[in-house]
């Protein structure tokens, strides 16, 4: 049985070391073992117990104030009605997110990262434990706004999403390659502001092209609502990553 | 920066699998595509080691480079960032190696 989550599943991280050779004074034991591997085999349950429960987990990441608090508002507003939803908000230290997306009407936990700069599998298996998502709902995970860590780290969200504005200017695919590469859905947001700043679309799907072959891109505004209806579409649809 | 969170894991990990025996050494694979910078992971290594049976431990990493596999020509070739771009011209592309991130071994006393 594993004792970091009481499962009974065998895997690498449960193994013991046992491949010894011996030097002078001392020996080397080999783990071969992944660093990361504490955190996938929890995302793992996460991931299997969101899919018992039939809750759809979108993992929602970019760079500080892109625009995901804003989005998931308007999104609870159209479709809260029909679809039951659920919020978890991961933010550095202030309740200032989840205040919003409370005041929108859907439940929401906060996780405090304190200097963390990402949300890992433990941190949603505790959000979880309190949020309890309905049966059938869809989850939304608001990261830590940051276009580095996140990429990281599986929380066993069935699909991940990129939000990515206008303003923040051109090269982001290219800058930050990891974070578009495991994205399933780029959303193109504040494209409002389009005619005011220098910033060519199809420059942006070139290089996005380049680190992610298989993304779909949406272009939207949060604000004034071009794009939503195909957001909704492809939540409601939850096209799962398999 | 996650790197403090990797090394973190590293020290973890040990710890979780040796126990309280002293580690003199722990040699790393670090992977050119994996998203983890080894020198902050360096800098990161003696502040998380402190205090635990790593304490003063050397830190070794091995950085093994990127192959990637075209889908359009079949070339392979080795890529060193994680620009997926075939001299075909194609950016359809299969990253084969360098995304490992790997505790190899350590030395015990
Ligand atoms: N013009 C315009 N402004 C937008 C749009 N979407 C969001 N904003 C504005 O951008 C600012 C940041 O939006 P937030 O929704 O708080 O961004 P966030 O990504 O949640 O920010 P963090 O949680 O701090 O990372 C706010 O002033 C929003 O009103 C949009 O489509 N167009
Ligand atoms: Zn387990
Ligand atoms: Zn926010
Ligand atoms: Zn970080
Ligand atoms: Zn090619």
């Amino acid at each position: 049985m594993c004792a970091t989550c009481g499962c009974s599943d065998d895997a690498a991280v449960h193994s013991h070391a046992d491949d010894h050779s011996h030097a002078e004074g001392s020996h080397t034991v080999v783990l071969e073992q992944d660093v990361l591997a504490k955190n996938d085999h929890l995302a793992g349950h996460n991931r299997s117990r969101l899919r018992d429960l039939g809750v759809f987990a979108v993992n929602l990441m970019s760079s500080p104030g892109a625009g995901k608090t804003t989005l998931l508002e308007q999104t609870v507003h159209a479709l809260g009605a029909s679809v039951p939803l659920a919020v978890v908000e991961g933010d550095q230290e202030t309740l200032l997110d989840a205040d919003r997306i409370k005041a929108s009407g859907a439940p929401v936990v906060q996780i405090n990262t304190g200097a963390g700069c990402h949300l890992d599998a433990t941190m949603l298996s505790r959000a979880l434990d309190t949020l309890a998502p309905a049966r059938g709902s869809v989850l939304f995970v608001e990261n830590v706004g940051n276009l580095v860590c996140p990429a990281l780290f599986d929380l066993g969200e069935a699909a991940r999403v990129v939000i990515m504005s206008v303003t923040e200017g051109p090269g982001k695919p290219l800058k930050y390659p990891h974070m578009f590469a495991s994205t399933d859905l780029v959303l193109l947001n504040k494209v409002d502001l389009l005619p005011y700043v220098s910033f060519s679309v199809p420059e942006f799907l070139h290089d996005l092209r380049h680190v992610n072959p298989d993304a779909r891109v949406v272009e939207i505004s949060a604000t004034r609502g071009d794009g939503l209806d195909e957001w909704y579409g492809w939540l409601r649809r939850r096209p799962d990553r398999g | 920066m996650h790197e403090m969170s990797i090394t973190q894991s590293v020290v973890d990990a040990i710890v979780s699998r040796l126990g309280d025996a002293e580690v003199r050494s722990v040699r790393l694979e670090i992977g050119r595509l994996s998203g983890v910078v080894p020198d902050s992971v360096r800098f990161c290594f003696d502040v998380v080691c402190a205090g635990t049976s790593l304490q003063g431990a050397e830190l070794e990493i091995d950085e093994p480079p990127g192959r990637a596999a075209c889908r359009d020509c079949g070339a392979e070739f080795g890529i060193d960032d994680p620009i997926l771009l075939c001299a075909c011209g194609s950016a359809n592309v299969e990253v084969l190696a360098g995304r490992q991130l790997r505790i190899k071994s350590v030395e015990v006393v």
